[in-house]
């Protein structure tokens, strides 16, 4: 299927699949040279929607740039003001209150089965499947009213503050939680009936894009990416953060390597991150959400410091540079799709548009956040 | 542990000079005073930071000649790369490059690797013929920053536009 | 029946308007019935349940304008949307609905509506070849090799039920079948056919069916996610509009042949109410199925779909013929 060609170099044509085009989900755009149907070279172009938060982080003070990390990925926000909250924490040595972390860590497992359900839709609908992407986005809904009651956006959150939380959860909000978790496995159920099982979806995924663990390691890939090609690499789990060493969840890892294991990895994802959002109301303790202590300004030592979460998207790092001041001297955003993203040049040479294009759709893009 | 390894193979890269004393920008007691007054520069060097208030484990300084060799080490140790970004210290008149490594595995170790540069003329070489993967964080730096990494394929602008010949990073970049 | 110039017209008129009104209507159906898949309203607003949308849309997209890209085959752009109307009209005038509701009936029916089918995919190769576009060229591509495809072993499977019937045409075909629902076509054992083979003639022939109608699974040409919207992306107005209905004119034509070939056409089932219904219920219960199958499968591959003919439909259907035609020589 994918058989490797040979060319004379005046065979192939440039197809520009973007920056408007309806698989790459944003403003992304691949410079194809194809000969025929197959890839020959690509090139990715990003940038499109570029917005400089890390010069935003430079001019901003500290809490001023909390909202601008949500807005880094709108899918799983939280996931990214974790990594942030929990840096300005740590290099300040602000202590957050148990019960704040407990709910952080909820809201974020909430948010990461929110942004999984979305991009299970849109990988479907990728693959020319269109009825999933509706049932994902209902049981979606149910996730983004619960976030909503609390935090009080959908999408881009600015819920965390430095040592705990603007709000606390209520009754409602756990009652609704504890409703949704078994919903949300029935839901599971029915889509592995209707996806998982399709023959149709298998072929045109099984064996597709296989990317070896070397790559993986050479790119710096993280999140479904690394563990569908069999790497056992969880943040969550190598180097643990706010309370998950607390809960009881497994890694899934696939070494299949093909776009279906990555697949695989993200639905048993959600399987897992409802198991800690079940643990964590069980477990939520009373008390404040946030410190009696806190800094008035929040104005880390001088030194520099660096704080990785694993996100929806996977192994999001955040670096500061402090100078003691207000601001941040320098603060940088490793955001893991824009390594996920970068060994789709390399991987999709030789393949069919088809494939590359459903390939794109495994690897879980979010423009924005790959452009930050 | 892959820690202690990684930095004896480190070390090899500084003979001559003793190793650092650790933390030496810590935040301690004095910290206000250190904020105010200007530190020197680093000198080039081996350090071990503590984990939970850095969030990584080693910090190597290198001369620009010695990261290639540098980042080989970390390769053959099978780290991945993370990222790789600079940082303007314009009172020093220098630019910094840091680049960060970490592990698939459970023998958890971060290495930052850093190599600083002179502000007017900054060339560093390109480590894209040993991780694929910095090609594009080398040319988001080179982008932000300007600094240009001597080898590289394809140093055009990634994030900013095609004819972008501001660097908005520096520290004395106006809008 | 007694042919006159005046009654010709007055069939090819009625095909037509069948055949527009259920492209329109189709259009609509298809959109409830997505919409109830997918557990959302669908069209509800423009008159009761939102039949007076097909109307309206078509109003919309006849007062737009048609542009024709730079640089464009301008001859060949403007064609192809006509072209992709025009055979699926005209394949109504020879498909019996009933005994007597025919426009003119042929004795080489069968042949003169694969002839026009095969024209489709000529539209399609006109559209994208002229619309300068890289996306439609790929598309036309597609559509082209997959037309040619699925042409054959639905031309095999079809010649499997012409040699049972011993006739190409389409109402004695129907005929032989008209016994009870144990002599259609798609049982076997009992009636004409004595191949235990014909469930999967019908399932080869409904198939290439859904492959020749350019419907999801089967929907290369125009598959959104990868060449945008294939070989109409540079159409708008009405060209659009024809593409769109003729897309549907052809599943309209696709349900009637496996109704005639393989469902006993207007035969029904325990001999109760004869007449045009059933025709009508068998064949709107087809296309609710291919609706149906467009809104649950994700679409196939270009190399999936042309290897599941070469390699698999177009051996087991000349297999089938050879069976068919062994069995009808030794009984």
């Amino acid at each position: 299927m994918n058989s490797p060609i040979l060319l004379q170099p005046d065979e192939t044509f440039i197809l520009n699949v973007g920056p408007q085009h309806p698989a790459t989900h944003g403003v992304l755009r691949v410079k194809m040279e194809m000969n025929g149907e197959y890839i020959v070279n690509a090139e990715t172009v990003i940038g499109y929607i570029h917005r400089m938060h890390e010069k935003m982080g430079e001019l901003k003070t500290y809490p001023q740039f909390l909202m601008n990390l949500s807005r880094m990925d709108y899918l799983g926000a939280l996931g990214y003001s974790h990594g942030h909250v929990l840096l300005v924490e740590k290099a300040s040595g602000i202590v957050v209150p148990e019960r704040a972390e407990y709910i952080r860590a909820i809201m974020v497992e909430l948010n990461r089965v929110a942004s999984h359900l979305f991009w299970f839709g849109a990988f479907v609908m990728d693959l020319g499947g269109f009825s999933p992407l509706m049932y994902a986005l209902q049981d979606r809904e149910h996730i983004l009213d619960m976030l909503e009651s609390v935090t009080g956006s959908r999408l881009t959150y600015c819920y965390f503050r430095f040592g705990g939380l603007c709000n606390d959860v209520d009754d409602n909000f756990i009652k609704a939680a504890r409703q949704f978790i078994p919903r949300m496995r029935k839901s599971m159920k029915k889509y592995h009936k209707l996806v998982t099982g399709n023959i149709i979806f298998r072929k045109r995924l099984e064996g597709i894009a296989p990317l070896s663990k070397e790559m993986c390691r050479k790119y710096g890939a993280s999140s479904a990416v690394a563990r569908g090609s069999g790497i056992n690499f969880d943040v969550r789990k190598n180097e643990p953060y706010s309370v998950y060493p607390e809960f009881d969840f497994d890694v899934p890892v696939y070494h299949e390597c093909d776009s279906l294991a990555r697949y695989m990895v993200r639905m048993d994802e959600i399987e897992q991150s409802l198991r800690i959002v079940e643990q964590g109301l069980d477990k939520l303790p009373g008390g404040p959400i946030m410190p009696d202590k806190k800094p008035k300004l929040i104005k880390p030592p001088v030194g520099d410091y660096y704080q990785a979460v694993e996100t929806a998207r996977g192994s999001f790092g955040i670096r500061l540079v402090s100078d003691g001041g207000k601001n941040p001297y320098r603060l940088k955003l490793r955001s893991p799709t824009y390594s996920n993203m970068h060994l789709f040049d390399e991987a999709c040479q030789g393949m069919m548009i088809m494939d590359a294009l459903a390939f794109m759709g495994s690897l879980d893009l979010v423009i924005p956040e790959i452009d930050r | 542990m892959i820690c202690e390894k990684i930095q004896l193979t480190l070390s090899s890269l500084f003979p001559e000079s003793a190793p650092l004393p650790p933390e030496p920008e810590s935040a301690g007691d004095e910290k206000d005073k250190k904020a105010k007054s200007p530190l020197p520069p680093r000198q080039d060097g081996l350090m071990e930071r503590e984990y939970l208030v850095h969030g990584y484990h080693l910090d190597a300084q290198v001369s620009p000649a010695q990261l290639v060799t540098a980042v080989t080490m970390l390769d053959e140790a099978e780290f991945f790369i993370e990222s790789i970004t600079g940082v303007d210290w314009i009172k020093d008149n220098q630019l910094e490059v840091v680049y960060d490594f970490s592990r698939y595995d459970f023998d958890l170790c971060r290495v930052v690797i850093r190599t600083r540069i002179d502000r007017k003329s900054p060339v560093v070489p390109t480590i894209t013929n040993i991780y694929p993967g910095a090609n594009w964080h080398e040319r988001e730096t080179h982008d932000f920053f300007g600094i240009k990494f001597a080898g590289h394929p394809h140093l055009i602008p990634l994030l900013l536009p095609e004819d972008a010949d501001f660097h908005p990073l520096l520290k004395d970049f106006k809008a | 029946m007694r042919l006159t110039l005046l009654n010709v017209i007055v069939a090819v008129v009625l095909a037509i308007a069948f055949a527009a009104l259920n492209a329109a209507y189709l259009v609509w159906a298809e959109r409830r019935g997505a919409a109830r898949i997918q557990r959302r309203p669908g069209p509800n607003i423009n008159g009761p349940f939102g039949l007076l949308q097909p109307p309206l849309d078509g109003i919309k997209l006849m007062a737009k304008q048609l542009t024709i890209p730079g640089g464009a085959d301008k001859i060949m752009f403007i064609t192809a949307p006509v072209l992709a109307m025009f055979p699926a009209i005209m394949s109504f005038v020879t498909i019996p609905f009933s005994d007597s509701i025919v426009a003119k009936n042929m004795s080489v029916g069968v042949l003169m509506i694969f002839a026009f089918a095969s024209m489709g995919s000529m539209s399609l190769l006109f559209a994208g070849w002229s619309s300068r576009n890289k996306y439609s060229m790929m598309s036309s591509v597609r559509a082209v090799s997959q037309a040619v495809a699925y042409e054959i072993p639905m031309l095999i499977t079809a010649i499997t039920v012409v040699m049972i019937a011993g006739s190409t045409d389409l109402m004695e075909i129907v005929h032989q079948q008209s016994r009870s629902f144990l002599h259609w076509n798609i049982f076997p054992l009992l009636g004409n056919s004595h191949n235990i083979l014909m469930p999967f003639s019908f399932l080869i022939f409904f198939i290439c069916t859904l492959a020749e109608t350019n419907r999801a699974p089967f929907d290369l040409g125009e598959a959104e996610s990868e060449l945008v919207a294939g070989f109409h992306t540079e159409y708008g107005s009405m060209g659009f509009g024809l593409f769109f209905m003729g897309e549907y004119a052809n599943i309209v034509i696709g349900s009637c042949m496996t109704t005639i070939l393989f469902l006993g056409g207007w035969g029904c089932p325990f001999g109760l109410f004869p007449g045009v219904w059933w025709f009508i219920l068998k064949l709107y219960l087809l296309i609710a199925t291919f609706i149906w199958i467009r809104w649950t499968f994700p679409r196939t591959t270009i190399y999936g779909l042309l290897n599941l003919s070469w390699k698999i439909l177009i051996p087991l259907s000349l297999f089938n013929l050879l069976f068919t035609a062994g069995l009808i020589k030794v009984f």
